[in-house]
């Protein structure tokens, strides 16, 4: 027990990559498990980050959609142009989006320096943010409106005799109940959200996937690191998948929410 | 570039390319319906292959379905480029595996698992006296499947499938990321031969509007399928 298990996996799988040709070179060269922990850091920070804002943005825009908690006729241009985005962004390839945003809005958001080059302002990381929470909140704002939809609307009503402002009325009553009404979907989305997190590849976000590629480029451990890249995933959407389980089982209150529970 | 070049006007790049484009989004729909194929029979088989009667076949169906829902189509897409040979060998034939064919391939993968649980839901939506009565009347197992309770799901499967195929074209433009030509490469040939930073923006919108104008009205169709379903349904099914 002298070599002590840290140094013992290293040499473990040296020897794999020596004896057997198995090159998990993350597991004992420095660098590239550094690169690899990295990855995995930035595809758990922009998977949270979508999560937290896509609810949100979903949260928000299901609210001001929805008929039931608004005056006749106040927001009806808010409305439509609602609507089009959640219907824009739901038909339409992640990728496409990401490009829109990144290479056609990006360069116009850029000033200049003192030398003369054009710095943007916002980097491929908060795009990537703010693109896939726009993405995911419209997927979200369309799950919340049908659990909006499954709350009556004397209870609504109720809370708007018991003196709450509709907003309030939406964010204290109304919301808790449509959340746990539309949880089994809402969860499907954010899933498919920390799945679709991959994409940000494409504009060279350093997050699990690209750090990846740049290893197998190095090491030519191609079919290694691509194991490694989809259990990892796997691991991380699978997880989030049980907690989202647990939080739905945790959050259910007897006659509310779906039969299927 | 000539400045003679630098004054056509936006929109005019965009009208002179269109064919280009078009003729790359054909591929995509292409891909796209020979990948929803492919899903639709395999995923059938997995969906089915949750009620088995064996258990290993069950958890072996299932346990597909739990990976590949939480594995990311695109990382699934390189999984396929990378992995599968270019040439596939069998006995004396060689088949040529360009690759397309790798990226449905791909898709197919990744669709499967939402396509069995597609399969999966509609089935155990099937009243359990349909599954009583046929076994009363000497229907095997395997029959009450496939001749009893399937047909009744594709109805009700329906509107989920259609919400599947707009998913399947919606992730088509990954198929660019790894290399094969389609209608965002056409938009990156076009941008990469005017280089011109104002192009950008209208032509990632161009393709956009192309996505819309194809997949608003199947997610539509979706819609209204699953409307007609829910109206028309709760005769038979209470």
């Amino acid at each position: 027990m002298d070599a002590g298990l840290p140094d013992r996996i290293p040499h473990l799988f040296r020897t794999l990559a020596a004896r057997d040709g198995i090159d998990l070179s993350i597991f004992y060269d420095h660098y590239d498990a550094t690169r690899f922990a990295h990855g995995l850091v930035t595809t758990v920070e922009l998977a949270t980050l979508c999560v937290v804002l896509s609810v949100l943005i979903g949260a928000l825009v299901a609210g001001v959609r929805s008929r039931k908690h608004q005056s006749r006729n106040r927001r009806r241009v808010l409305v439509v142009l609602l609507d089009a985005y959640v219907q824009v962004f739901r038909n339409t390839p992640s990728v496409v989006q990401l490009y829109f945003f990144y290479f056609g809005l990006g360069p116009l958001l850029a000033h200049r320096n003192q030398y003369g080059q054009a710095v943007p302002l916002i980097g491929n990381f908060a795009w990537t943010v703010a693109c896939l929470s726009i993405y995911g909140g419209a997927l979200n704002a369309e799950a919340l409106r049908g659990g909006i939809a499954a709350v009556q609307r004397t209870t609504f009503e109720a809370a708007e005799a018991l003196g709450y402002s509709r907003w309030r009325a939406y964010v204290h009553v109304v919301l808790p109940l449509a959340l746990r009404f539309s949880f089994p979907v809402l969860r499907t989305n954010l899933v498919n959200l920390i799945k679709t997190t991959s994409v940000a590849y494409t504009i060279a976000v350093p997050e699990t996937l690209y750090v990846s590629s740049e290893i197998w480029s190095d090491r030519m451990n191609v079919v290694e690191m691509m194991n490694v890249v989809l259990l990892s995933f796997v691991g991380m959407a699978g997880a989030f998948s049980l907690a989202a389980g647990w939080l739905e089982r945790r959050l259910q209150i007897p006659g509310v929410g779906h039969e299927r529970g | 570039m000539s400045a003679a070049e630098r004054t056509v006007s936006i929109p005019a790049i965009l009208i002179h390319w269109t064919p280009a484009i078009a003729s790359g989004f054909l591929i995509n729909l292409g891909i796209s319906m020979l990948a929803m194929a492919l899903t639709t029979l395999l995923g059938t088989l997995l969906g089915v292959g949750a009620f088995a009667r064996h258990a290993w076949l069950r958890h072996a169906c299932a346990g597909y379905t739990h990976f590949f829902q939480n594995a990311p189509w695109l990382v699934i897409l390189f999984y396929c480029m990378l992995l599968l040979p270019f040439r596939l060998h069998l006995g004396v034939l060689a088949l040529p595996l360009p690759d397309w064919l790798k990226a449905v391939f791909g898709i197919t993968l990744g669709a499967l698992a939402n396509m069995a649980e597609i399969v999966r839901a509609a089935l155990r939506s099937i009243p359990s006296g349909q599954w009583e009565s046929s076994d009363a009347m000497a229907f095997t197992r395997t029959q009450t499947l496939w001749l009893i309770a399937l047909p009744q799901c594709v109805r009700r499967m329906l509107p989920a499938w259609v919400n599947l195929y707009a998913l399947v074209v919606i992730s088509t433009p990954l198929c660019a990321v790894v290399g094969v030509h389609e209608g965002m490469s056409a938009v990156a040939d076009m941008l990469a031969f005017h280089d011109r930073p104002g192009l950008l923006l209208p032509a990632y919108a161009y393709l956009l509007t192309i996505f819309f104008v194809c997949c608003y009205p199947i997610a539509r169709g979706a819609q209204r399928l699953e409307r007609a379903l829910h109206s028309g349904d709760s005769l038979v099914d209470r």
